[in-house]
């Protein structure tokens, strides 16, 4: 929590998978930034058109279940329709998630992440401020 | 997190954690490996991972580490943890995405010295007919009724289809098809991601490797596995692409209420689990297994293109070049298998994750050509080092559930190895010691150097030393690609 961004991530390391930090001032906005994480470390570039918007929901029991089936989302796009997202505005109540977030086709990615994982998976929201660790399989 | 002080020394090559270490233990961890090999690993997680993997429930025996064992998420790579069958449980993590990640090797009878002047051509060929990198498309693309019937018959598939011989076959881990696989427990996201990636080797540490069989330590198995001194072999490394990704996504999201609903307490959300006699663990079970099917359909594929790159490079020009399979082994994988424990047989499902099986002559279940010699154990080094082959012994079955280990294991971080190793500088050292290097990337390249992984000969040694793996053969690199 000595980051001196109000929101931001950063890649940690790890032996054989990648992993990112990231933090930002409430729950709805660290799925954004993980999300835009995730794409940081992938690499993707965006094609400047056209602009593709969608909208996701789902719904689980825990917020940490909600961000790995929502990242997974993202990544399911990437690899099944070349498509990424850049834009998310988050909704988040209770134990249901929805985003309406745009993105545009993949131009070029410099890696690849296999899937999202639950490892010590564990978003702490102290004094206004929510935080998480994140491994990635890659 | 266990130091060396946690630890009972068996021998030179074997250690315990106790199962006092945490109260939470079902069992010990038992880890083959030298100190120094352990003290590599004293910084990341593994050790801690394979405490946290004798907490499943149906736990018999110890969880076994390899010495290229290194820090995963959930489940340590390198690790073996069998569970009672049917009441114990199954673990998606403990299997990982890459279901049946394995290693296919294939072997020729054409001297290195005249082929050498052709690996220019064949290693263009290769990367050519192989298609690699991320999210890349296979050589076939299915319809999703024909996609069913490659999860359900896996390599016989392939064998239907015109790609893989019978010898091929005989020679892959379960004759290529795994039993009781289920196409329809497998969703359609995964069906569609892996629809068009048959036949594709992907992007991170896989790879294809052409190879020289440089020593020769046991005459009699060589020849059994058709290897041959100063000879051309090829090594393929790959699992089962986006299918196999999107089935342990799936589960083991799923499995997050399934623990809740067995009442199973966990120390980390990525071992979730299920008992195998229920309806999720018969569900993941049978995914699994058509995952498995995919990835030897998808070797088998990869095998196809690699005959093709030697043939158009070889046929008519040199003797010998024909490729004869060796083997095609798992290390990503949760299998039914029947042991000796405590003088009873038991049946457990053997949990390997980076881990290959090993098994010893006599074993139930291998191919009648490999019952006196042990299976071949398949040990891909890092590009530039060299590769192993080594045979199954008897003492694995007693010891580490018929296992050992599975390559050089990594030791450095992938964001470490970009920052301290330059792609393009990487290639030059490894052309300048006679190896063609085709890669997609020059990041990927950096993140896959040699530097970045432990020294292979002694982590054969520390195997071999434990007696749960004996020399074959090594093999010398000289042609990789990498997606």
């Amino acid at each position: 929590m000595n980051s001196p961004s109000p929101a931001g991530f950063e890649e940690l390391p790890h032996t054989a998978d990648r992993a990112l930090r990231v933090w930002a001032p409430d729950l709805a906005a660290l799925f954004g930034e993980a999300a835009r994480g995730m794409n940081a470390l992938m690499g993707v570039k965006l094609a400047p058109q056209p602009r593709k918007t969608r909208v996701y929901g789902t719904q689980a029991s825990d917020p940490e279940s909600l961000l790995v089936a929502f990242l997974s989302e993202l990544l399911y796009a990437i690899e099944s329709e070349r498509l990424a997202f850049d834009q998310f505005e988050i909704h988040l109540e209770e134990d249901r998630l929805q985003v309406d977030m745009s993105g545009a086709p993949i131009q070029s990615l410099t890696g690849f992440i296999k899937a999202v994982t639950f490892h010590h998976l564990s978003i702490q929201q102290k004094k206004g401020r929510c935080q998480v660790e994140i491994v990635f399989d890659v | 997190m266990p130091g060396l002080k946690d630890m009972r020394r068996i021998s030179l090559y074997e250690w315990e954690i106790p199962r006092s270490f945490r109260p939470d233990m079902r069992g010990p961890v038992r880890i083959f490996a030298t100190q120094e090999l352990i003290e590599q690993v004293l910084n990341d997680k593994s050790l801690d991972q394979a405490v946290n993997a004798t907490t499943l429930p149906g736990l018999v025996g110890a969880v076994v580490v390899m010495p290229d064992m290194h820090q995963g998420y959930g489940f340590p790579i390198g690790g073996v943890a069998a569970t009672e069958y049917p009441q114990g449980v199954v673990s998606p993590g403990a299997v990982g995405y890459d279901i049946c990640c394995g290693v296919r090797l294939l072997a020729s009878r054409l001297d290195f010295t005249e082929a050498k002047g052709y690996l220019d051509p064949l290693a263009d060929r290769l990367n050519r007919y192989c298609p690699s990198g991320v999210g890349q498309e296979g050589v076939v693309r299915v319809n999703f009724p024909e996609l069913d019937r490659v999860l359900r018959e896996g390599a016989r598939w392939a064998l239907r289809s015109g790609y893989a011989t019978e010898n091929d076959l005989a020679r892959t881990e379960e004759g290529g098809c795994l039993e009781g696989a289920d196409p329809q427990r497998v969703s359609e996201r995964a069906k569609t991601r892996g629809r068009e990636q048959i036949g594709s080797l992907g992007a991170g540490n896989h790879f294809i490797e052409v190879d020289v069989v440089e020593t020769i330590f046991d005459p009699g198995t060589a020849s059994v596995f058709g290897l041959q001194s100063g000879c051309l072999a090829v090594q393929i490394h790959c699992g089962s692409r986006g299918l196999g990704h999107q089935i342990c996504t799936d589960y083991v999201q799923d499995f997050q209420s399934a623990v809740r609903r067995y009442g199973i307490e966990l120390p980390d959300r990525e071992l979730v689990c299920a008992p195998m006699d229920s309806p999720e663990g018969q569900a993941y079970l049978g995914a699994m297994r058509a995952g498995g099917n995919f990835a030897f359909a998808n070797r088998q594929l990869l095998a196809h293109s690699v005959r093709r790159a030697f043939e158009e490079t070889f046929a008519g020009k040199l003797k010998g070049w024909q490729l004869n399979q060796v083997y095609d082994i798992s290390h990503n994988m949760a299998k039914i298998e029947v042991y000796s424990v405590a003088g009873k047989r038991v049946q457990v499902c053997v949990h390997r994750k980076g881990a290959t099986r090993a098994f010893g002559p006599g074993a139930p279940g291998l191919a009648q050509e490999f019952q006196k010699t042990g299976q071949p154990v398949l040990v891909p080094g890092s590009m530039g080092t060299a590769s192993w082959v080594l045979a199954g012994t008897e003492a694995s079955m007693q010891v580490s559930w018929g296992s050992s280990c599975h390559g050089a294991g990594r030791t450095m971080s992938r964001a470490r190895a970009k920052h301290d190793i330059r792609g393009d500088a990487l290639r030059r050292e490894l052309e300048s010691q006679g190896i063609q290097v085709r890669a997609g990337s020059m990041s990927g390249l950096a993140e896959e150097a040699p530097a970045a992984y432990k020294d292979v000969d002694q982590v054969v040694e520390a195997v071999v030393a434990a007696g749960i793996a004996r020399k074959v053969a090594r093999l010398r690199p000289v042609a990789v690609i990498k997606g």
